[in-house]
């Protein structure tokens, strides 16, 4: 990819959509999802529990008349789940699966900040923990002096192979 | 700028017809058969007809002999649209009255060539 | 300029296809005994058009084809030749070909050129070998060409020309646009002013035309008129002192060499001498037979005015409701309720009126899907030797397009079934004392919320014996099993009991009995046969009237509210305990009358915490489908509404039991069940069992 130069607008403000990542909290943890993916960002609300779906399928909700699974990240993450408060926060993003796009809420414990993180910035996952996280890891990037993980929000919620949601 | 009228109960061709001469700058009305034509031409008028043979309720040839009738329509130029096999039908079409025919199969701008040559 | 004329390709080949249907119908309903010419000449005017359209639109080989197609007809028409029904089938055939030719440009596809060949050949052999005149294709005969110096043209009108629209001015105007041109009027004559109308023409017009000129252009012009005028065309052959004084005058390069008079045939065109008609290149149709155009589906649904009206009417009654309602909200005070609630079921009223309304944009009525069957039932009998009369009643019932476009496959395979099947040989019919011609009768109607679909036949009915030995045969059921008739006929449907079908298969799409119940189940409708041995069957299909909207009981097992459309339910009742039995491995069976019916635990298939494990807590629903009856337990009965289906597909994936999902008037989403899903999951679970099989 040709290095993109840094555009600002006149606040100084970087316009450069491509590189720009939404952060959010997932048990002590940032991550990052890229802005373009991001459809909204929605407060809890109580979903319609799913027959027989996976335990972190935690229901659909209605968006604007359109039927919208939510998945529990934690629970995805397999780790423990939390309770949901007023603060819980539910990101809802665009997935893409071969030609089609899906959308989809995820269930976090907050949302931080966008940040603009070029390319050269994002080192690859180092192979520690378990192989099937790093499927879905797309890099890491340092900002302000915290360690962001960059999720391919894709293969997350949806791949056959890791026991996805599809 | 002229006004012309259309006359065929074939829809593509009408809409072939009418596209090509809208463009060329004419102003043109539809007639789906004769009967329909002849209200069309009684209530409007129109600087030039072509109208196709085959149609039903009212064939062309027909239509041209009723126009020739109303008033008016006397020496407006009246083109039947016809196919080669129907050497016949340009005789019965002269007979009628009409000033003329084109033949079918024809493109856009042989359609625009005639009329031109025809009404300018 | 040029205009691209495939812009106008897919109506012409919508009016063509629809040009072709009623070429086939009417080819159908063409009496050989009694020719009405009305119909013969909607036939021939219908292959009149396709060859018209083709050749403008430049479709070379469907032109030549529909070319010796029209020269049959007319010779039909002008009463030149009797129509027998050998015509009428090689007419049929010809249609055929036709349609595959238009689909095959229409889609981008193969199209099968040695039938059309072949169909083609038939109907010359008709003509009596007369070999069918050509299609000229705007090809100019040859003319040798000549090289002159220019034309004598007397051009004398006679006194009616102009009343033909012909102006002469036009054709002098023509001819300029030649070549140099003197023109000479001569007013002869031109009566005394009493005399005068000014509606003839008594002008007459000598023209020397200077120029190399084919005399095909000349005549070209005058083509219109030959018959209006004396016209007399003549090479100047010699160069005249006049040519010199206009080459002088004019100084003009382009008259050409003078050429030897003796090489100058003399070519005395009298009025009606042979025409040539001239072609510029420029000018000849250019065939675009391959379009680059994918084949995207054009789906689009013609809808008439008066709906549209309608629709109109009802949305600006609801815009008057709703300004009304803005209005209480201004100033709200509680005085103010009642009007707001008036208000508020006005409004409920237009938005179900508008919703009806725009659902009824969507429906067909089912004779698209019945026109073809008369053809089918025509062709199919003729190649298996029966004789069938076909009836067909309510061919004005609506459906939603896209069910009925989804249900013609399916009714085409049960028709085919009941002429292969069903219906007997003449000789055996009148064997067994029944009239020779069997009886197909295809019906539709409304009821409740669905449309019902009969096709029913008096042959033979189904044959229990030989279904229940193809079963034990394919494995699907045991030799000692002991099936109710109705179980027996139900098997039909299953998947690997499809018979080849021994007729040579049109369409080729592998439809079995299986594919069609599962078509008819996907639509959310049913299917059912019933059959007398020796009289006949019936197969009955229904089917919701629209995709979109259900109407449906809520109920709630534990903490969720799921929907069950309401034309799948019997009845719902409280059951005790004591009137259930357990069966092999836990299934649950209710008694009711005497039937056995199995129970269904929702918050197990749900895995839900329910109310209350005790049936006698509970209530059963019964619902039926594919022909079984479940009983539901659920909690509560709530509701019955109205929902919009919402698909659950579009962002997570097919749940089985479950259809879709919906939204209720709180705004959170409800599921909704799948009966005939829930009746099949329920049923393996049974025969999963290897003991008695019951209901």
């Amino acid at each position: 990819m040709a290095e993109q130069q840094e555009s600002q607008n006149e606040y100084g403000m970087s316009t450069d959509v491509d590189n720009q990542y939404l952060t959010f909290i997932l048990a002590n943890e940032e991550y990052a999802i890229e802005i373009l993916r991001v459809q909204e960002i929605r407060c809890w609300q109580s979903v319609t529990t799913l027959p027989n779906a996976r335990d972190y399928i935690k229901g659909v909700i209605n968006i604007r008349g359109t039927i919208v699974p939510i998945v529990d990240l934690r629970m995805r993450f397999n780790m423990e789940s939390m309770e949901y408060g007023p603060m819980t926060v539910v990101i809802v993003v665009k997935v893409l699966e071969e030609n089609r796009e899906r959308v989809m809420g995820i269930v976090v414990d907050g949302v931080s900040d966008t940040h603009e993180i070029p390319q050269e910035n994002i080192k690859p996952a180092p192979d520690v923990g378990d192989k099937t996280d790093i499927q879905f890891i797309n890099g890491l990037a340092t900002v302000n002096e915290s360690m962001l993980i960059l999720l391919d929000i894709d293969k997350l919620l949806i791949s056959g192979e890791l026991n996805g949601i599809i | 700028m002229a006004t012309i009228l259309t006359v065929d109960d074939s829809t593509s061709m009408r809409q072939m017809v009418s596209f090509t001469l809208k463009q060329a700058g004419y102003e043109v009305d539809e007639a789906t058969d004769g009967v329909e034509g002849l209200e069309k031409a009684q209530s409007s008028r129109f600087n030039l007809v072509i109208t196709d043979v085959n149609m039903p309720r009212m064939d062309g040839i027909t239509l041209v002999g009723e126009l020739r009738s109303l008033p008016g329509y006397q020496f407006t130029p009246i083109l039947l649209l016809t196919t080669e096999a129907g050497a016949d039908k340009k005789k019965q079409g002269k007979e009628a009255g009409a000033t003329g025919w084109l033949v079918k199969p024809f493109n856009p701008d042989q359609l625009l060539n005639t009329i031109k040559k025809v009404i300018g | 300029m040029t205009i691209d004329l495939s812009q106008f390709h897919s109506t012409f080949f919508e009016e063509s296809l629809e040009g072709l249907d009623a070429m086939e119908s009417n080819l159908l309903n063409l009496d050989i005994n009694d020719n009405d010419p009305d119909i013969i000449n909607s036939i021939f005017r219908a292959a009149h058009s396709i060859k018209g359209g083709s050749g403008t639109f430049g479709f070379i080989a469907i032109t030549e084809f529909t070319h010796v197609q029209e020269t049959l007809l007319d010779q039909i028409r002008s009463s030149e030749r009797e129509v027998t029904q050998d015509i009428i089938n090689i007419l049929l055939e010809s249609v055929d070909c036709v349609r595959d030719m238009l689909l095959s440009e229409k889609d981008n596809r193969e199209c099968d050129f040695d039938q059309a060949s072949s169909v083609r050949v038939q109907m010359e052999n008709v003509l009596n070998g007369h070999a069918v005149p050509e299609v000229e294709l705007n090809d100019s005969e040859d003319i040798p060409e000549v090289s002159v110096e220019g034309w004598r043209i007397n051009f004398a009108p006679h006194l009616h020309m102009i009343k033909t629209g012909n102006d002469p001015v036009r054709i002098l105007r023509e001819l300029s646009s030649l070549g140099l041109m003197e023109v000479q009027v001569n007013t002869e004559k031109l009566p005394a002013l009493p005399q005068y109308d000014p509606e003839s023409c008594y002008l007459s017009w000598n023209i020397e035309l200077f120029g190399d000129i084919q005399e095909g252009y000349v005549r070209e012009i005058f083509d219109w008129v030959e018959d209006d005028c004396d016209l007399t065309i003549s090479p100047l052959s010699q160069v005249d002192e006049k040519l010199e004084d206009v080459v002088a005058a004019k100084g003009d390069g382009e008259v050409k060499q003078i050429l030897d008079t003796t090489e100058v045939p003399v070519k005395e065109q009298v009025v009606n001498g042979k025409k040539q008609r001239a072609v510029d290149p420029d000018q000849e149709v250019v065939p675009d037979k391959k379009h680059a155009n994918s084949v995207a589906e054009c789906s689009s649904i013609r809808v008439s005015t008066e709906k549209v009206d309608e629709l109109i009417n009802l949305v600006g009654e609801l815009v008057i409701t709703q300004s009304m309602i803005g209005e209480l909200g201004k100033d709200f005070s509680a005085s103010k309720i009642e009007n707001m609630m008036d208000g508020l079921s006005q409004l409920e009223r237009h938005t179900r009126e508008l919703q009806e309304s725009v659902m009824r944009i969507r429906m067909l009525p089912i004779s698209f899907s019945f026109n073809r069957f008369p053809r089918l039932v025509h062709d199919l009998g003729s190649k298996l030797g029966k004789k069938v009369e076909l009836k067909m009643s309510g061919e004005n019932t609506e459906l939603d397009k896209t069910v009925l476009e989804k249900i013609s496959d399916p009714l085409v395979h049960l028709v085919r079934n009941s002429l292969d099947h069903g219906l007997e040989t003449p000789e055996i019919r009148t064997a067994s004392g029944k009239p020779e011609k069997g009886v197909l009768l295809l019906n539709a109607f409304h009821k409740g919320g669905s449309i019902i679909i009969e096709i029913s036949d008096d042959g033979a009915g189904l044959n229990k014996e030989k279904i229940r030995n193809k079963a034990i045969q394919s494995g699907l059921i045991g030799d000692e099993d002991n099936l109710s008739d109705e179980k027996i006929y139900d098997l039909i449907f299953q998947p690997g009991f499809s018979t080849a079908d021994e007729v040579s298969d049109v369409s080729g799409r592998g439809v079995g009995m299986d594919v069609v119940r599962k078509n008819i189940r996907e639509l959310g409708g049913a299917v059912e046969i019933a059959s007398t041995p020796g009289e006949g069957s019936i197969i009955t299909i229904k089917l919701p009237l629209t995709l979109a909207i259900l109407d449906g009981q809520l109920v709630r097992v534990g903490s969720e509210t799921y929907i069950i459309p309401l034309i799948s339910i019997i009845e719902s009742l409280q059951a005790q305990e004591k009137n259930i039995k357990t069966i092999v491995d836990n299934a649950e069976v209710y008694r009711q009358r005497d039937e056995y019916i199995h129970i269904v635990r929702l918050h197990e298939t749900f895995n839900i915490k329910p109310d209350s494990q005790s049936i006698n807590d509970g209530l059963i629903v019964m619902v039926e489908g594919e022909g079984k009856k479940i009983g539901l337990l659920v909690d509560e009965l709530l509701g019955q509404q109205q929902v919009v289906i919402k698909s659950l597909e579009t962002n997570y994936k097919r749940i089985d039991g479950v259809s879709g999902a919906t939204i209720l008037g709180n705004g959170t989403v409800a599921i909704i069940l799948d009966v005939p899903g829930l009746v099949a999951m329920s049923r393996s679970e049974i025969i999963n069992d290897n003991n008695n099989k019951v209901a």
